[in-house]
């Protein structure tokens, strides 16, 4: 039994010790809303939070996040920062497909909870590692500035 | 019945409606006040459920915060795309081929429930008048809502030929409105066909034979079948599935297999020897003719000056963001499919064929999807998963993975392409000939193959149709079909010839030792709208200003999908050979705009998409493998690489155009001057050569 706090709710559930928290997620607790984009770390459409810190569910095995705190795109408009680059990105109609976009909110809602006010370059550095095929790059980037200014 | 969004933005559902009033094959009106819109188109991201919407809604008079919009069900006789003459999403066609029949759709409602409520009142239709999904009856201030008369317009005799708005009565169309689609993207809460949940659901991952082509000759499943969770073994031709609790023990299971595979013909394909047969093509093979105009060998003997060149493009893969998936459930009297599909009727065909039902006992529910580029319209990875799910009596979801999608996608043709121009004393091109020499994509959606000497269009497109008056003119096409599934790509044909025409159209400024935009503008006294995109992007991107070493900019112009783009890239290429994009301008024509900002949205990412496959992508053969796999060795632009980007839309009369692949067309030429402009490398080859940039001497 692995034992998760996710979303601010208690789970255990059966999974075997490699099982990562993407599918663990997805397919024992029907949070779809992160999703499974390339397995191996390199296009973050499975960020999530874990203790506020942005990490790729698809490489971390659920049984090793222990106590720390998940948060998942379902439940990250109940914060502050994650409710100011939902509304940040609607307003500035970032979406195309949407499919990279959980992971991309996850990770620019990270990065305005340490960083109130980003420039580019910062920006860049704490995006570089969500792709989005969509290539909505330039939107991401002033949203995040219109959702930092608020 | 889908439930109405309380708040006050639309939604886009994927669930079917079951019972409300259906007012001809477009508008939907529940009694409970919920009017659902039927989108004959599928949204990808290309925001095409906001424009269809916005097409209905204008002539019904509702507000886009009124309504659901949901997927039409596989119908060809009602949601046939006007264009392909098939229910179908590509091509950048949806706007064009539905701009006037949504209207008409949305006005003969409209018709309908107005004379609906002036039978109910004994009044004659033409004292009423209708706002945001109500009627009036001014002179009595009587009022009734649409979803008081649907069920009584719903028996009414459907207008013909219902008056439609002048474009100065708009309320909706032209003005920038917000997507329809997007709350729901931002939560978590949208439903992709991989997200599907159906009852007793189990999870399927797959082994595919590495080489395109191979059997499956034999299969030990006793160690996957050990691991607690692995369900079944299933296996097909060409395949193995395993069906698990859950997707991770499923892969677990394919880990566990010990597979034979009778690799068959194309064990010995590599990328090298699909280049020389290419060659061999162009240098033996009969050409097909698409377009002679003018004298062109005379034209040869009187130019002063013959340039020739060759360019090459390699297959590219799709890499949507969404593996591909389908979930299938089939049953002795029926089958259902759950999956986002480009080509929604073509997949209830095969699954009726591959099940021995009859096509009415298929029902597809079409789902939003992660990403289009054209993959999903072929069929193949649905027709796979109804081979899996016939053999078991519950719903199966199977999930690629990512290296599965790359490697066993359908790909953009390689292209190899000869070309040549005659210029007189000024540099002026007195003749053109462009010859491609590529695979037919056409094949695969035609019903019996592509007959030999037929012309397949898409070979040319954006070469025969050039926005440029050439004295003289010829293109022809050498189809050779290498071993190798091909689909459309994003941009399709174009992407392709554009690519070629306009890096060429270049080099030949540079051998007339002329301006770029001047030496194009000379060409377009015949084509105003492309001369006025050309002029604005000029002007928008400071094509005249003075640049730092080793940067430069570069200009491409086309007129594809009915639209007008030109787009001025500025990099900067380090002595490295490290490319940087520094600016992007681009000017649009699609004549009349329905949403600009989707427009601009389509144009940001459709550039960049381009860039992204120009910059880095080209799937290689060896062994008959595919040597790609992930992101890491098929990597895409990322934000750190992307620069600003402007988009200006000019106003226009015109009918409107396509939008989702012109930005994509556009992008690797102008990337491919730009680079030209800031070293004096002409990247003939895609995708771009690094250690060609690196020489010192260009420096
Ligand atoms: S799915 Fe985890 S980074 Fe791509
Ligand atoms: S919006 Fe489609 S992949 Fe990002």
């Amino acid at each position: 039994m692995i034992s998760l706090n996710i979303n601010g709710r208690d789970y255990s559930v059966q999974a075997p010790d490699d099982m990562p928290l993407l599918w663990v997620l997805r397919d024992l607790l029907n949070l779809k809303g992160t999703k499974f984009g390339c397995g191996i770390a390199q296009c973050g459409a499975c960020t999530v939070h874990v203790d506020g810190r942005p990490v790729r569910s698809c490489m971390l095995p659920a049984a090793n996040v222990g106590p720390r705190e998940v948060t998942t795109i379902e439940a990250i408009g109940q914060k502050d920062s994650g409710r100011r680059i939902q509304q940040a990105w609607l307003e500035l109609e970032v979406v195309q497909c949407g499919y990279c976009q959980s992971g991309q909110i996850m990770a620019a809602a990270a990065l305005i909870e340490r960083n109130p006010a980003p420039d580019d370059a910062e920006i860049d550095a704490a995006m570089a590692g969500n792709i989005c095929r969509c290539a909505t790059y330039a939107r991401i980037r002033a949203a995040i500035k219109s959702a930092s200014r608020k | 019945m889908v439930a109405f969004a309380s708040s006050a933005r639309a939604r886009a559902a994927t669930s079917e409606v079951t019972s409300p009033s259906a007012i001809g094959g477009f508008v939907r009106i529940s009694p409970e006040g919920g009017i659902s819109l039927v989108m004959p188109s599928v949204e990808m991201g290309q925001g095409i459920y906001t424009a269809e919407a916005a097409l209905l809604a204008e002539e019904l008079d509702v507000r886009l915060d009124q309504i659901v919009a949901f997927a039409a069900p596989p119908d060809g006789s009602l949601y046939a795309q006007p264009l392909f003459k098939a229910q179908m999403t590509g091509g950048s066609t949806s706007i064009r081929g539905f701009w006037t029949p949504l209207r008409q759709a949305g006005a003969a409602a409209r018709s309908m429930l107005v004379a609906a409520a002036a039978q109910a009142w004994g009044v004659h239709p033409n004292e009423c008048s209708t706002k945001d999904g109500t009627i009036l009856h001014s002179s009595t201030g009587r009022v009734l809502k649409y979803e008081e008369v649907a069920e009584s317009a719903a028996t009414l005799p459907m207008p013909e030929d219902p008056k439609l708005k002048s474009r100065e009565e708009f309320r909706i169309i032209g003005k920038s409105q917000r997507r329809i689609d997007t709350s729901a993207k931002v939560n978590g809460s949208a439903v992709y066909g991989i997200d599907v949940m159906v009852d007793g659901m189990k999870t399927a991952a797959v082994a595919i034979s590495p080489v395109d082509g191979g059997r499956l000759k034999s299969v030990d499943d006793n160690r996957a079948r050990k691991i607690p969770g692995v369900i079944d073994v299933l296996r097909i031709d060409d395949a193995v599935a395993v069906v698990g609790e859950h997707y991770w023990v499923a892969r677990a299971g394919v880990e566990a297999l010990d597979i034979d595979w009778e690799l068959g013909p194309n064990t010995k394909l590599t990328t090298a020897s699909i280049r020389a047969e290419a060659v061999k093509a162009a240098d033996e093979g009969t050409p097909i003719k698409a377009l002679e105009r003018g004298d062109v060998e005379t034209s040869f003997k009187n130019a002063t000056k013959r340039v020739t060149a060759e360019y090459e493009l390699p297959f590219l893969a799709h890499a949507t963001m969404e593996p591909i998936n389908t979930t299938v459930h089939v049953r002795p009297n029926g089958c259902d499919i759950w999956v986002g599909t480009q080509t929604p009727v073509v997949a209830q065909k095969h699954a009726a064929r591959i099940t021995g039902l009859p096509v009415d006992k298929v029902a597809l529910h079409n789902h939003l999807i992660g990403g289009g580029f054209g993959r999903r319209l072929q069929a193949d990875t649905i027709e796979q998963a109804v081979h899996f799910a016939k053999q078991v009596p519950y719903p199966l979801k199977i999930i690629w993975t990512r290296e599965q999608d790359i490697r066993h996608d359908r790909f953009r043709p390689c292209y190899l392409d000869r070309i040549a121009a005659g210029l007189d004393e000024q540099g002026r091109p007195l003749v053109w000939t462009h010859r491609t020499i590529s695979g037919t994509v056409r094949r695969y959606f035609a019903e019996d193959g592509w007959p030999e000497g037929k012309l397949d269009k898409d070979a040319v497109d954006g070469a025969w149709d050039s926005p440029y008056a050439f004295p003289a003119i010829r293109v022809d096409w050498v189809r050779h079909d290498p071993p190798v599934k091909l689909n459309w790509w994003r941009g399709v044909g174009p992407t392709h010839n554009v690519f070629v025409v306009e890096s060429f159209l270049d080099e030949l400024a540079h051998t007339a030792g002329q301006d770029p935009i001047a030496y194009r503008r000379a060409l377009l006294d015949a084509n105003p709208r492309a001369m006025a995109v050309l002029d604005k992007v000029a002007d928008a991107a400071g094509w005249h200003k003075s640049l730092e070493p080793r940067s430069g900019r570069g200009v491409s112009l086309h007129q594809n999908f009915g639209s007008y783009a030109a787009l001025v890239i500025e990099v900067a290429v380090a002595i490295s050979g490290e490319i940087s994009l520094n600016k992007i301008v681009a000017a649009v024509d699609c004549g009349i705009q329905i949403n600009p900002d989707t427009i601009r949205a389509q144009i940001e990412g459709g550039v960049l998409f381009g860039l992204s496959a120009a910059l880095f992508n080209g799937i290689t053969f060896d062994e008959g493998r595919v040597e790609q796999g992930n992101f890491n060795d098929y990597r895409q632009l990322r934000i750190n690489e992307t620069p600003p980007i402007e988009v200006h839309l000019l106003e226009s009369n015109e009918s409107p155009g396509g939008l989702g692949e012109v930005g994509t067309v556009s992008a690797a030429p102008a990337l491919g001057n730009a680079i030209f402009a800031a070293t004096g490398v002409r990247i003939r080859r895609l995708p771009i050569d690094r250690s060609l940039l690196s020489k010192r001497e260009n420096a």
